[in-house]
């Protein structure tokens, strides 16, 4: 039913998704960490970076880190005296653009999840003689746990759905940069009704039943305090 | 008054906002909305400026690909003329009933050059394309644009893609293929003439390529089923053939038919 193609175009859409999603759980938790507890200045203007994505129009995202990705850019003279070459047309470019653009629905969700952990169970836990790092660890994190998992499948999804920026860094690349939504865009624009209905209807279950159960498995709420 | 009142009041007047933005504007009876191919946009500003000063109609131009305006006319859009990209396009709305039959005509030809931002990397001849001394190379899709696929037999009719096949990269349209090029992450790729003509002027290095290589690029307009009877569409059709539009049309580095 599926051509080879569009089977490749799923694929890297998943293996993307993925990648994007485990390094945002080891990017993102600190981060959130971080904005739950502080009561620094900066907690604003973090929190306000990390937004962005979700107002700025993904082509201006795109645009602008092709230029910084690219040879003349700041990032791409970097990746260059690496001796790693340009990151656009790649699909490790693909990964940076989609972790700055998931950012804010990994930190947001997990940021507060540890809200409502709230200081108590720390501050037990370090009366006990857990280190910081083992109340966070053992303390924090098992209570956070359906925040980390909302956030997870909230990024994953989104990055499924990511058009505007890998069609403005990707270069529609097969089995590298081309993934689903440029696949249906194509397909569009080419006039292969049947073939973008297909890919589009795939695209439509296997989103209705990653929210589904994102909504379905969510736990119930304690009952009393 | 209570406190608790504000954000109800804050939230009223918000919504108040919103439903003025939400009210529809309202096009008027000599105003002609024309769907426009992109790589068209910068000489069907200058071209539509002289059509309203010359004959005071208005025209709302709207600029994209033609494959979806192809799907966006099949689906109730509003549009009245358009200037295509390609002349299947305007051939597939004639077959589908969408136009009027027998108001397609030619309005521009595109010429096709081989461009980059370096001085010196791109010769007179394209001789570039055999040596291959680069990463990458830019190509509009060439199952979706014109100068894509002219592109494309460019490089088969100088037994060349084979070779420079993996270092192909695909832009959606022309005007990425140029932001690859320019951005420099791509050193060279095929572009329209028009994208790169500045004043007269090309920066960079750049090879026109012979019309002979590939089929030519000819841009068609038609006039859709939403602009049947009207003057002021009709008028913006001929004007699109007149010396004025054509001295401008030139001047973007387009061949007239």
């Amino acid at each position: 039913m599926l051509t080879d193609s569009d089977l490749q175009a799923l694929w890297l859409t998943l293996r993307l998704a993925g990648t994007v999603t485990l390094i945002l759980l080891l990017l993102g938790t600190p981060i959130a960490w971080w904005l739950a507890r502080t009561h620094s200045w900066w907690k604003g203007v973090v929190g306000a970076v990390v937004a962005l994505p979700l107002v700025l129009p993904p082509s201006v995202l795109g645009f602008y880190l092709l230029l910084a990705m690219g040879p003349h850019g700041p990032v791409g003279q970097f990746t260059q005296a690496l001796g790693m070459g340009t990151l656009p047309f790649s699909f490790g470019g693909l990964v940076i653009a989609s972790v700055l653009y998931s950012m804010p629905f990994m930190v947001q969700p997990l940021q507060t999840a540890f809200e409502a952990v709230g200081e108590r169970p720390l501050e037990v836990a370090a009366t006990l003689r857990a280190s910081p790092l083992d109340a966070f660890f053992t303390v924090a994190v098992p209570l956070a746990l359906p925040g980390f998992l909302t956030a997870s499948i909230l990024t994953f999804a989104h990055t499924v759905g990511e058009f505007g920026v890998v069609l403005m860094i990707g270069g529609n690349l097969p089995g590298i940069t081309r993934v689903a939504s440029v696949q249906i865009y194509d397909h569009v624009e080419a006039l292969e009704y049947t073939q973008a209905h297909r890919l589009s209807a795939v695209m439509l279950i296997f989103s209705f039943l990653v929210l589904l159960g994102l909504y379905a498995w969510r736990p119930h709420p304690k009952k009393g305090g | 008054m209570p406190v608790s009142l504000r954000p109800f009041r804050l939230l009223c007047f918000l919504l108040a906002g919103l439903c003025a933005l939400a009210l529809p504007t309202h096009a008027h009876a000599d105003e002609v909305l024309v769907a426009v191919a992109a790589n068209f946009t910068a000489p069907m500003q200058k071209i539509a400026a002289a059509f309203e000063k010359d004959t005071g109609h208005k025209v709302v131009t709207s600029f994209g690909s033609s494959g979806k305006f192809y799907a966006q006319i099949k689906n109730g859009a509003p549009f009245e003329l358009l200037l295509a990209a390609d002349e299947e396009t305007p051939a597939k709305l004639l077959a589908d009933n969408a136009a009027i039959a027998g108001s397609a005509f030619c309005y521009a030809v595109g010429k096709l050059v081989l461009w980059s931002s370096q001085p010196g990397l791109v010769d007179g001849q394209g001789e570039v394309l055999k040596r291959g001394n680069f990463s990458y190379i830019a190509l509009a899709n060439p199952k979706l644009a014109p100068y894509g696929s002219a592109g494309l037999q460019v490089m088969q009719a100088l037994g060349v893609y084979e070779q420079l096949q993996p270092k192909v990269v695909t832009a959606e349209n022309i005007a990425q293929a140029q932001q690859f090029v320019s951005s420099g992450n791509a050193q060279l790729g095929f572009v329209a003439l028009s994208q790169v003509l500045k004043n007269g002027k090309i920066e960079g290095s750049v090879w026109r390529v012979p019309a002979n290589l590939h089929r030519p690029i000819r841009q068609d307009a038609v006039i859709l089923n939403r602009g049947k009877g009207k003057p002021a569409v009709l008028a913006l059709a001929q004007y699109l053939k007149s010396a004025p539009a054509t001295a401008i049309i030139q001047s973007f580095g387009y061949e007239l038919p």
